[in-house]
C-alpha cells in the first residue's frame, strides 16, 4: 500500500455510514451516498440474475442438441438481455459511482434533486419488480430487441409485463440523468470551472444528455408496442398496413445511444485510473473531455447501422455506415490519450490500475470489430451471428464492467473506509480476465463461420468453439463470484483505509474525508488547481 | 468436428471478396492492437513506480499528435467504409438475366419455388456459373434469409419483398440458417443449398417437373380464380389497366409521381390497390386483397403479370395486339 | 417578469433554502434548468410519436386526410382556444404570484384549472363520439370509407395515443395545479419564494404546445385544399 502522509483514521468519526443505523434511514434517505449504496445492492442483486441465467445459457450450448428446451433457452436469453442491460449496465456506473462521487467530485454537499434521486431508486425498483414478476410467470421470449411483429403478434409469454417493467425502469434512468446535469451545471464549488472538471464528471455529463435525450423514445415506443399486443390495430402490423420497420428505427433510436449510455461512464472511471495510477495528469484533457460529448452527439446519428439487411434504403444505409467510421474517432482519441498519460509516468499496479489496463485492451478490441461490423459488406456475413455477440460483450463485459470492477476497487476505500485485500483483488482479476477472454473470442470465430446468434441447438462443427466458451464462462463466473465474497468481508473486517490511499487528486480524495461525512466536506471546498495536478504545480502553470 | 477453420467454405463469386476485405479490416485492426498493446506494455514496464514519492514531470497534450491520431485512423477507416460500400452495393444490386427463385420464410421453415414449378422446403438446388435471383417473402414474423458459404443474407419482412441474388461456384450442400429470431424453432429454422453442376441441374429440374405446372401457369390460374381478368383485360378494354407490358416499365400515378412497376409495387397494387392509382382509373373499383392471398400464391401471381411483358420479345405470344 | 430577479435577490434569507444550496438563487436555477431539462425528456417521448406520424402520412396521405372529416373540428377548436386562455390564466397565476397577491394566485389557477377540466370533458365527449362510431382500433374498428380501413386504424392508433398520452399530461397537470392551490391557500408561497408555481407554470405551457401541434396534424389534414 502506498504510503500516506495523513495520521492514520479512527473509526469513530462521525460519517454517512454510522450517522444512524435504522433501516428508515437507509429507505427514505436523500443522501446521495446511501441513494448509490442502495443502488450498488440492488444492481448486484440484478448482475446475479442476469448471470444465473448467462449460466444457463452457456449451459445449453454445450451440445449442439441444446440441453434446454427451445423455449427454455429462448427465455434465456431474452430475460438475460433485458436484465443485464436495463437493470445492470444502464445504471451501474452512473446509479453508484456517479451517485456516490459526483457531488464530491465537484464540492457540492448532494444532488441538485435529493428526493428525485430518492425516487429514481424507488423507479428503478418498481420496474424491476415487474421484470422479475414476469420472469417468475414464465418469462418472456422476444429477444432483448422486443421486434415486432414477433413481439405484437406471435410470442404468447409475458411481453407487456417485461415491457412495462423496462419503460417504469428508464424513468429511473431520465431521472438520474436530469439530475446529473443539473448538479453539474449549478452546484459546482467556487473556482471548479468546466475546465477542472474531472474527466469521470465530463463523461457523466455526456451520458446524461443521452439519458434525457433518448430513454423517453424507447419509454413511447414500448407503450406503442403494448398498445399494439393489445389492440392489434396494425402500427407495425404489415397485414395490417403498418411497418415493422419502423419499430426497429424507433428502438435503435434509444438502444444504440444507450450503448454509449453503458461505456461512456467507464471511459469516465478510466480517465480517473490511469492518471491516479499513472501518478501525471491526464494527456489530452480538453480532447477526452470533447470526445465524450462528441460520442454522445453522433451516438444519435448511428442507429441505422443496425438495419444493413434489414431493407433499409442502401443510401439511407451508406450515410449510417459513415457516421459509424466517425464515432469510432473520439473512442479511439480516448485510448491514444490514456495510453500517452501513461508515457514517463510513475506506474504501480494496484488493481483498479490491472482492470484499467483490461478495459484499455479488451475495449481496443471491442472497437476494432465494431469498425468490421460499420463495413456494410461484412455486416452483410455478420450481423446477427455471434461476430455481434462477441463485440458487444467486449466493450459491455470486456469494457464496462472491467471499469465498473476497476472502479469499485479504486473507491472502496472512500466508499466504505476500509481497505480490500489487495492480494486476492489481484487473483480476482486475473481470473476474470482470462475467464473473458476464453468466454468470447471464440465466439468471434463462430461469427465468421456463421453461427447466428439466439440458436438454442447448432450445426455439430461449431462444437468445440461453443464448448470452449462454456469453460470460459465457468472460468468467469468464478471471477466474479471472488470480488463480491472479498468486498463483502472487507467492508467488515478490512483494515481501515487512510485517508487518501493511492495518493490522488481530486475533492473527494483531497478534501473530503474518508469515509465523507453526510454533507460531504467539513469545510466548503475551493477548487484552486486543474484536475490531476499529480505534479502539484501551481494553477498558474497549466 | 476436427478441422477448425476460421473461414466458412467460399462457395459464390462474393465470398471470397468478402473474405478479402475481411482480412484488411482484421489486418488492421491487429496492427493497431498490437501497436496499443505494445506501447501500454512498454510504458507499464518502463515508467513503473521504482520509488513511491516520485513525481513525474506532467506532459498536457499534444496538438499535433491528438490530430495526427483523429485524421490518420479516420483515412484508414475511409478505405473500409468505401471498400465495404462498394461491395455491399455490388452484392446487393441483381444482375440482369437471372435464374429466379422464390423464397417464403414462414414459421419455422423455407418454402421454395421455382419458376418451373418445383417446389422444395428447407431445401434449394441451385446450379453453379449462373446468378440467382431470390426473392424474399414472410408469412409471419421477421426471418432472415442466410448462407454463409455464400457470404450472404437478407432479412425477411412481412408485407415487403426483398431481393437477394448470388452466383455459386463450387457444387456441393451448404447450410442455410434464419438468423432473424422469430421464436421457438428459430435454431431448427434451417436447411440447405445444394449447388450442382449446371447439367446436373438440368436433370434435376427435368427429373422433378414432369406432372408439375409451372408458377406462371399456376398464377394464370388464380389470375382467373381471383377475378382479376374480368378486369384487367389484356386488350385494355376493362375497368382496370391492362397488365400487358407493364412489369419493368414506368408508370404514371395519378398524383403525378412516375415509378418503375416492380415486385413490390405488383405486391402492394393487389393486396391495398389505393396506395398507388395509375393515372386514368378510379381509386375505389378495385377491391382491397390484404388477408386473402397467400404469400405463395402471390408470388405465383406476380410471376405471371411478369410474364405478360416478356412476351413483347416474342411476337407469336397470344392474346389480342395491343 | 422582469423584477422577479429583484425578487429573488430578496430573498436569499426567506428561510426556503434546502440544506444542499447555498443561496435562494442556486436553488431558483437549478429548477428551472430541471424543469426545462424534463421538457426536452418530453419533447422526445411525444417526438417518437410524431415521427411515427410523419412516416405512416407519408405513407398513406389519402387515407390520413380521408379520416378528418370523421374528427370534431369544432370541438377541437374549441378546445385549442380553452387551452390557450389557460395558458394566458397560467401566466397571470405566475404574475400573481410574484407580486405577492395571494388572492390573484388563487383566482387565476382555478380558473386555469377549471379549463384544464373543460378541456378534459371536451375530449371526453370526442373519445365518446369515437366510441360509439366505432373508431377505436382494435377488433371491434370499423370504418366507413372501406378503401382506407386499414390505414386510418393506423391514424385513429395514434390519435389516441398522442392525445391519449397529452389527455394524460393534461390529468397529470390538474392534480398540480390542485395541489399549488391548496400550497398557496395555505400561505406557502411569497412574492420571494413561488418556484412551484413557476415550474408547473412551464409544464402546463409545454403541455399546451403538444395541442397546438397535436390540433392541425390530427383534425385538419384533410381540410387543406
Amino acid at each position: 500500500m502506498s504510503t500516506t502522509f495523513e495520521p492514520a483514521r479512527t473509526e469513530q468519526q462521525s460519517n454517512y455510514l454510522n450517522v444512524d443505523y435504522g433501516w428508515k434511514s437507509w429507505l427514505f434517505t436523500t443522501d446521495h451516498k446511501r441513494i448509490a449504496l442502495l443502488y450498488l445492492f440492488s444492481i448486484t442483486f440484478f448482475f446475479l440474475i442476469g448471470g444465473a441465467f448467462a449460466v444457463g445459457m452457456r449451459l445449453n450450448l454445450v451440445s449442439p442438441n441444446g440441453l434446454f428446451q427451445a423455449d427454455t433457452y429462448n427465455k434465456l436469453f431474452t430475460m438475460h438481455g433485458i436484465i443485464m442491460v436495463f437493470f445492470f449496465l444502464v445504471p451501474s456506473i452512473p446509479a453508484v459511482l456517479g451517485n456516490f462521487l459526483i457531488p464530491i467530485m465537484i464540492g457540492a454537499r448532494d444532488l441538485a434533486f435529493p428526493r428525485i434521486n430518492l425516487l429514481s431508486w424507488y423507479i428503478y425498483i418498481l420496474g424491476g419488480a415487474f421484470a422479475i414478476t414476469a420472469a417468475l410467470k414464465g418469462g418472456v421470449d422476444t429477444g432483448w430487441t422486443f421486434y415486432a411483429p414477433f413481439s405484437t403478434t406471435y410470442s404468447n409469454t409475458h411481453v407487456i409485463l417485461t415491457a412495462i417493467g423496462v419503460f417504469v425502469a428508464g424513468f429511473s434512468s431520465i431521472l438520474t440523468g436530469l439530475n446529473f446535469i443539473v448538479t453539474i451545471h449549478k452546484m459546482r464549488a467556487p473556482g471548479m470551472t468546466w475546465g477542472r472538471l474531472p474527466l469521470f464528471v465530463w463523461g457523466h455529463y455526456a451520458t446524461s444528455i443521452i439519458q434525457v435525450l433518448g430513454t423517453p423514445v424507447i419509454a413511447i415506443t414500448l407503450v406503442l408496442l403494448g398498445l399494439e399486443r393489445i389492440l392489434h390495430a396494425g402500427i407495425f402490423d404489415p397485414n395490417d398496413g403498418g411497418d415493422p420497420i419502423l419499430f426497429q428505427h424507433l428502438f435503435w433510436f434509444y438502444s444504440h445511444p444507450a450503448v454509449y449510455i453503458m461505456i461512456l461512464p467507464g471511459m469516465a472511471v478510466i480517465s480517473e485510473v490511469v492518471a491516479c495510477f499513472s501518478r501525471k495528469s491526464v494527456f489530452g484533457y480538453g480532447f477526452i473531455a470533447f470526445s465524450s460529448i462528441a460520442i454522445a452527439v453522433l451516438g444519435f446519428l448511428v442507429w441505422g447501422h443496425h438495419l444493413f439487411v434489414a431493407g433499409q434504403s442502401m443510401y439511407a444505409s451508406t450515410v449510417f455506415s459513415l457516421l459509424s467510421f466517425m464515432v469510432a474517432v473520439p473512442s479511439a482519441i480516448k485510448i491514444f490519450n490514456w495510453t500517452a498519460t501513461m508515457y514517463r509516468g510513475s506506474i504501480s499496479f494496484e488493481t483498479p490500475m490491472l482492470y484499467a489496463f483490461g478495459f484499455i485492451g479488451l475495449f481496443t478490441i471491442g472497437g476494432l470489430t465494431g469498425l468490421v461490423l460499420a463495413t456494410m459488406a461484412l455486416d452483410v456475413h455478420l450481423t446477427d451471428t455471434y461476430f455481434v455477440i462477441a463485440h458487444f460483450h467486449y466493450v459491455m463485459v470486456g469494457g464496462m464492467v472491467m471499469a465498473y470492477m476497476g472502479g469499485l476497487h479504486f473507491w472502496f476505500p472512500k466508499i466504505t473506509g476500509r481497505m480490500y485485500p489487495e492480494g486476492w483483488a489481484k487473483f480476482a482479476a486475473l481470473v476474470i480476465f482470462v475467464g473473458f477472454n476464453l468466454t468470447f473470442f471464440p465466439q468471434f470465430l463462430l461469427g465468421y463461420l456463421g453461427m447466428p446468434r439466439r440458436y438454442h441447438a447448432y450445426a455439430p462443427e461449431f462444437q468445440v468453439l461453443n464448448v470452449m466458451s462454456s469453460a470460459g464462462a465457468s472460468i468467469l463466473g468464478v471471477g466474479y463470484l471472488l470480488p463480491m465474497i472479498y468486498l463483502a468481508w472487507a467492508w467488515r473486517k478490512g483494515p481501515v483505509a487512510p485517508q487518501n490511499p493511492w495518493n490522488a487528486k481530486g475533492l473527494e480524495w483531497e478534501q473530503s474525508p474518508t469515509p465523507p461525512p453526510t454533507y460531504n466536506f467539513d469545510e466548503p471546498p475551493v477548487v484552486t488547481e486543474p484536475a490531476y495536478n499529480y505534479a502539484e504545480e501551481e494553477a498558474a502553470d497549466g | 468436428m476436427g478441422r477448425l477453420s476460421l473461414f466458412p467454405p467460399q462457395a459464390s463469386t462474393t465470398a471470397a471478396e468478402v473474405d478479402a476485405l475481411y482480412v484488411f479490416v482484421i489486418g488492421v485492426s491487429v496492427i493497431m492492437t498490437v501497436l496499443i498493446f505494445f506501447c501500454v506494455f512498454l510504458f507499464a514496464v518502463k515508467y513503473r513506480r521504482r520509488d513511491p514519492g516520485e513525481r513525474p514531470k506532467p506532459i498536457h497534450g499534444s496538438i499535433p499528435l491528438e490530430i495526427a491520431w483523429s485524421v490518420i485512423p479516420f483515412a484508414i477507416m475511409l478505405v473500409m467504409f468505401a471498400w465495404g460500400t462498394e461491395l455491399y452495393y455490388k452484392n446487393y444490386t441483381p444482375p440482369a438475366n437471372t435464374y429466379d427463385v422464390y423464397v417464403t420464410g414462414k414459421q419455422w421453415m423455407w418454402k421454395i419455388q421455382h419458376p418451373d414449378g418445383q417446389r422444395e422446403i428447407n431445401e434449394l438446388h441451385v446450379p453453379t456459373g449462373r446468378p440467382v435471383k431470390l426473392t424474399l417473402a414472410s408469412e409471419d414474423a421477421i426471418h432472415s434469409f442466410y448462407v454463409p458459404a455464400f457470404r450472404i443474407k437478407h432479412d425477411v419482412v412481412p408485407g415487403q419483398y426483398e431481393t437477394l441474388w448470388f452466383q455459386a461456384t463450387i457444387p456441393g450442400r451448404y447450410h442455410i440458417f434464419c438468423a432473424e429470431y422469430c421464436g421457438t424453432g428459430h435454431a431448427s429454422m434451417g436447411g440447405w443449398v445444394t449447388v450442382m453442376d449446371p447439367a446436373s441441374f438440368e436433370n434435376w429440374l427435368a427429373g422433378g417437373s414432369s406432372g408439375l405446372s409451372s408458377m406462371k401457369d399456376r398464377g394464370e390460374v388464380l389470375f382467373a380464380q381471383y377475378g382479376c381478368a374480368t378486369c384487367h383485360a389484356q386488350d385494355g378494354s376493362g375497368r382496370g389497366p391492362s397488365l400487358r407490358n407493364v412489369f419493368g416499365h414506368p408508370v404514371q400515378l395519378e398524383d403525378g409521381r412516375v415509378i418503375t412497376a416492380d415486385e413490390a409495387f405488383m405486391r402492394e397494387s393487389i393486396l391495398n390497390p389505393p396506395a398507388k392509382v395509375v393515372a386514368g382509373y378510379k381509386r375505389d373499383t378495385m377491391p382491397v386483397f390484404q388477408g386473402q392471398i397467400s404469400e405463395e400464391n402471390l408470388l405465383q401471381l406476380i410471376v405471371y403479370i411478369k410474364s405478360l411483358s416478356e412476351t413483347e420479345a416474342a411476337p407469336a405470344a397470344k392474346g389480342a395486339a395491343k | 417578469m422582469a423584477d422577479s430577479d429583484v425578487i429573488r435577490m430578496e430573498s436569499a434569507s426567506a428561510g426556503q433554502v434546502r440544506h444542499h444550496f447555498d443561496t435562494a438563487d442556486q436553488q431558483f436555477d437549478s429548477s428551472t434548468l430541471g424543469m426545462w431539462v424534463f421538457l426536452l425528456t418530453e419533447v422526445m417521448f411525444f417526438g417518437g410519436m410524431f415521427g411515427s406520424y410523419t412516416v405512416y402520412r407519408n405513407m398513406y396521405p389519402e387515407a390520413f386526410a380521408s379520416t378528418s372529416h370523421f374528427m370534431n373540428v369544432t370541438m377541437g377548436g374549441i378546445n385549442t382556444a380553452v387551452l390557450i386562455c389557460s395558458s394566458l390564466t397560467m401566466v397571470l397565476a405566475v404574475h400573481s404570484a410574484q407580486i405577492g397577491s395571494k388572492k390573484l394566485l388563487i383566482l387565476f389557477l382555478i380558473l386555469t384549472l377549471i379549463l384544464g377540466c373543460v378541456f378534459l370533458g371536451i375530449k371526453y365527449v370526442e373519445y365518446h363520439e369515437k366510441w360509439v362510431d366505432h373508431h377505436i382500433p382494435g377488433p371491434g374498428f370499423r370504418y366507413e370509407d372501406a378503401q382506407y380501413a386499414h390505414q386510418a386504424q393506423i391514424l385513429f392508433f395514434l390519435y389516441f395515443a398522442m392525445t391519449g398520452m397529452h389527455a394524460l399530461h393534461m390529468i397529470v397537470g390538474a392534480g398540480l395545479l390542485t395541489t399549488l392551490i391548496v400550497m398557496a391557500l395555505r400561505n406557502r408561497f411569497s412574492a420571494s419564494w413561488y418556484t412551484p408555481v413557476e415550474m408547473i407554470g412551464l409544464y402546463w405551457h409545454f403541455v399546451d404546445i403538444v395541442w397546438i401541434f397535436l390540433f392541425p396534424l390530427l383534425y385538419l389534414i384533410g381540410h387543406t385544399k
